[in-house]
């Protein structure tokens, strides 16, 4: 049927240079927004000077946190219910953060425009390492909150801490390691921008950006703006990529609508790359202390986490209210575990705001790798290996469905059957033994194993929301009278190929080719609410609701079909894409026959509506869990500390898949960033609070010469809390392959006695980790 | 400055700022926005185009250095209706995914097969390593470009 290899409907677009990017929609009469920012990490605003930027021909208004003030628009909430600042009123609190606004005739003129103004800043000691975030005399960075005092912004736990202490206390082997998972980026080639166009007449907003969750941008306009809901409408064209980075609301979206009201016409703003790098969304950043008990014989008792969380000038995470730390109490990973405990503290440092985004899954990732790396020091601790050490602690597939120590209920796995496949297909024993070849003549060989859950697909909305808003999605799915079908969903692809999987999936309910199913995103007016696609939730949430949709379709037109055939709809059979009578196939109707008897003089039962279409919400009863076993071998030149990724193999269970190319390529590309975070990637900053990862120059992204040719494998559990027994893909690989590669990096620096080295594992940084020095990769600080 | 850039075949002439970098006169100028911009520092490569065949970032080319010569941009390789065989290559092997890359890959991929009809896997990857992909972890791509290759060399034999 459906469900298959099938090339990506999208694609005609996109290979003629044909796709509709936020910077490629240009309205007539259009302005351009540019931002000035801050220098500084921590500095008080003396006085901001707009006279000779206003007196530049080409600007039509320049902006500022005073002129928003008079507006009550200069501060916005926050995803996670802070405030940050739209352009700085009182203090700049991170550098790159927003002071004013330009609105000019050409792009380059209001850049120029930037130059003209003059900020007179107070510059104030910034914190930048979140260890000394909470010390007595740090610097209080959020003296606009009343009664703040100091940096803490929330303590969180989860899990039994007696439980876990007394197992520790009693523990025959305990291992403890610090690790930092450095704050990253998730830089989509495309940066993140905003074009808006107030009608003053109509009293109509349209906003065209790229994010990954319209309607909450809409709803959010509403509150912030003051708005009436139904006269905004929220385009979210083709996105370049969005991996998180899109999900929230930033300071230059609200300037482009501002700059609209302001002047009478749109306002177009984009960001640079730098801008990106700098303001939006950052990932991770936290600073982690795992610790395991166990037997001697290795079986893993209890886990232990404390975790300090860097959550910049603003708290932004995107992420549900009841979880501040996401869902990173999921971190008793794929482990039998007695039982785990975590506390996670949050503070504020002069960086920039987020900290949900890149392909995350809500902190999964951070998890994932905590227990991934203290299984390999566990190991490691007691001389076992590290594949042998997992396949005895994994959970079985009888224990399924599984409540961890935490509080989650893993829905459905075999994981050893994963394991299995990940080390036959990388032929594991050989390359142990080609491993001790090369060690005997001073070669540098890693191989390292990682085994991951992920928790996805967020509802359900009584547990999880944004802001107050329910994490369920609608689909309305309408059968024209031919027989093809328009299908409308909350969710917006940044490149998951939505248009393709979600046709495939109304395709394989109804007996239609998918082709004849159009799919319609990412336009507040053209789809029903849901809060978008984030945590990798498009296809467990949303191809749950299109499932859904169909099927009740397909429920009505059995009652069309049997008014067509005279006979009660119980006596029909749904087969072969066609109604019929139960027992005689020929006497059938093909969902087209149907769709046009539904829009024609043919009678219908006493209480049958016409035409042949549905809608519905579906809140996910569950989190889906998906999960897979991954083997990443590693040469490290003794010499240089260059690390070379050599083979790379991905088992992944997703549960059903419905389009096997697409999935693979979510892994491919998952896979591409956890080499890169592992080894190339890091937003370090000075002591001062400079940025030193602001231009791709810096901010190191792996390219086609440092990834290896990927080498997957598939297990199929299907989710029995999904319609289809789908589970998500878009952000597995990225949650679960950078514990594969330091586990691979450290395995080979073990002739030198290194049990961990942070990321990333540069050259520099895993030469000092052979010399016993290691540094803190985050900080340029003495 | 007054400049005439023949793009994709197509003489154009423009009065423009000295300034105005190559990727904008493409976009702004002409209203190909095929041609994508992503980072300022030459390091992205999604605004790759080639001028006089050769693949070049247009960000960091200003649009008064074209003046004379010739540029093809994304928009010039489907011709008389037939898809390019690397456009078709990405179709097959999922070579692209959010497709914002995807113009400058092409292009890059076109110049390659020019010169190498028959590229192993590490001269594609070095081929396309001034460039970066953040969805597909490069392996379609590289497969893509290795389909285009063959489907040329099916197609002369």
């Amino acid at each position: 049927m459906s469900f298959g290899r099938m090339h990506r409907k999208e694609d005609a677009r996109f290979i003629r240079g044909r796709g509709t990017y936020t910077d490629d929609v240009r309205l007539p009469g259009m302005l351009y927004g540019a931002i000035l920012r801050s220098p500084h990490a921590h500095a008080r605003i003396v006085s901001v000077d707009t006279g000779a930027a206003e007196a530049h021909p080409k600007v039509r208004a320049v902006i500022t946190g005073r002129t928003l003030e008079g507006l009550g628009l200069a501060w916005m909430p926050t995803l996670s219910r802070d405030t940050q600042a739209v352009l700085a009123t009182d203090k700049a609190r991170f550098q790159g953060q927003e002071v004013a606004f330009v609105v000019a005739e050409d792009p380059y003129s209001a850049r120029d425009a930037l130059e003209l103004i003059d900020v007179e800043y107070d510059p104030l000691d910034a914190v930048v390492d979140a260890r000394r975030a909470l010390d007595p005399d740090a610097p209080v960075i959020r003296d606009d909150l009343e009664g703040r005092t100091g940096n803490h912004i929330f303590d969180w736990e989860a899990g039994d801490r007696a439980r876990t202490d007394a197992l520790f206390e009693r523990a025959e082997v305990t291992v403890a390691q610090d690790m930092i998972y450095p704050r990253v980026h998730p830089a989509p080639l495309e940066t993140c921008g905003a074009l808006a166009d107030f009608d003053k007449v109509t009293g109509k907003l349209t906003v065209w950006c790229p994010t990954q969750a319209p309607h909450a941008h809409r709803t959010l306009y509403a509150m912030v703006a003051g708005l009436p809901e139904h006269k905004i409408r929220v385009i979210s064209p083709d996105i370049g990529g969005g991996f998180g980075g899109k999900v929230g609301i930033y300071p230059g979206y609200v300037c482009a609508i501002v700059g609209s009201i302001v002047t009478g016409r749109p306002v177009k703003w984009m960001e640079d790359r730098s801008e990106n790098l700098m303001s939006t969304a950052f990932a991770r950043d936290y600073h982690m202390r795992g610790e395991i008990a166990a037997t001697r014989d290795g079986r893993i008792q209890a886990i232990r986490v404390k975790v300090l969380a860097d959550h910049g000038a603003f708290n932004g995470t995107a992420q549900p209210t009841k979880f501040p730390a996401g869902f990173f109490h999921v971190f008793s990973g794929s482990y039998d575990v007695e039982a785990a405990h975590c506390e996670v503290t949050g503070v504020y440092t002069n960086k920039a705001p987020g900290g949900v985004a890149y392909a995350c899954s809500f902190r999964v990732t951070e998890a994932v790798y905590l227990v991934e790396r203290m299984v390999d020091v566990l190991a490691a601790e007691l001389g076992l290996d590290p594949a042998e050490l997992r396949m005895r602690n994994l959970l079985r597939p009888e224990q399924f469905p599984y409540v961890s120590p935490t509080g989650w209920e893993y829905d459905s796995g075999d994981y050893p059957k994963a394991l299995r496949l990940a080390l036959d297909l990388v032929g594991y024993d050989k390359l142990r033994a080609e491993q001790a070849d090369r060690r005997a003549r001073g070669e540098l060989m890693g191989i390292g194993i990682s085994f991951f859950t992920e928790a996805v697909g967020a509802g359900p909305r009584k547990h999880m929301d944004i802001l107050g808003l329910g994490m369920a999605d609608g689909a309305e799915l309408r059968v024209h009278p031919t027989g093809k079908a328009v299908l409308r969903v909350s969710c917006q692809s940044q490149g998951q190929g939505h248009e393709t999987t979600f046709a495939q999936i109304v395709g394989q309910e109804l007996g239609i080719p998918a082709d004849d199913v159009e799919v319609v995103h990412g336009d507040t007016d053209q789809t029903p609410f849901g809060l978008g696609t984030y945590g990798s939730r498009s296809t467990p949430v949303s191809g749950a609701a299109t499932a859904l949709v169909a099927r009740k379709v397909r429920d009505r037109a059995r009652i069309v079909a049997a008014a067509m055939l005279e006979a009660s709809p119980d006596d029909l059979e749904w087969a072969g894409g066609r109604w019929s009578v139960v027992g005689d196939p020929s006497a059938g109707k093909s969902l087209a026959e149907i769709a046009l008897a539904a829009h024609s003089d043919l009678e219908l039962p006493e209480g049958i509506e016409g035409h042949l279409d549905a809608a519905t919400v579906y809140n996910p009863p569950n989190l889906t869990y998906p999960f897979g076993a991954y083997a990443c071998v590693v040469d490290v030149d003794p010499g240089t500390g260059q690390v070379k990724v050599r083979r790379f193999v991905a088992v992944d269970d997703c549960g059903v898949r419905i389009n096997p190319m697409i999935v693979e390529g979510q892994i491919h590309g998952g896979l591409a960033d956890g080499v890169g975070m592992a080894l190339m990637q890091v937003m370090a900053f000075d002591e001062d609070g400079n940025h030193l990862g602001a231009s791709f120059m810096d901010y190191l992204l792996p390219t086609a010469m440092e990834c290896p040719s990927w080498e997957l494998g598939e297990t199929v559990t299907p989710s029995p809390t999904h319609p289809i027994g789908a589970k998500g893909v878009g952000e597995s690989a990225t949650v679960g392959s950078p514990a594969a590669v330091v586990n691979a990096v450290v395995d080979a620096l073990g002739p030198y006695g290194v049990r961990h080295a942070d990321m990333p594992l540069t050259p520099a940084n895993v030469w000092r980790a052979v010399q016993g020095r290691p540094f803190r990769t985050d900080l340029a600080i003495p | 400055m007054r400049v005439t850039v023949t793009v994709n075949g197509q003489p154009h002439t423009r009065e423009v700022e000295p300034r105005l970098l190559l990727v904008h006169f493409l976009r702004d100028e002409l209203g190909l926005t095929g041609t994508h911009w992503g980072c300022d520092t030459s390091n992205c490569g999604v605004c790759t185009v080639r001028l006089d065949g050769v693949p070049v970032k247009s960000c960091t080319v200003l649009a008064v250095m074209a003046d004379g010569h010739e540029v093809t941009t994304v928009e010039g390789l489907e011709r008389d209706g037939e898809l390019d065989a690397v456009q078709k290559g990405f179709v097959e092997c999922h070579g692209l995914q959010c497709g914002f890359c995807t113009p400058g890959m092409l292009l890059t991929a076109r110049w390659l097969l020019d010169r190498d009809p028959d590229p192993d896997e590490a001269t594609i990857r070095e081929a396309i390593s001034g460039q970066l992909c953040r969805c597909t972890g490069y392996e379609n791509i590289v497969r893509s470009i290795k389909w285009a290759a063959a489907a040329e060399q099916e197609a002369r034999s």
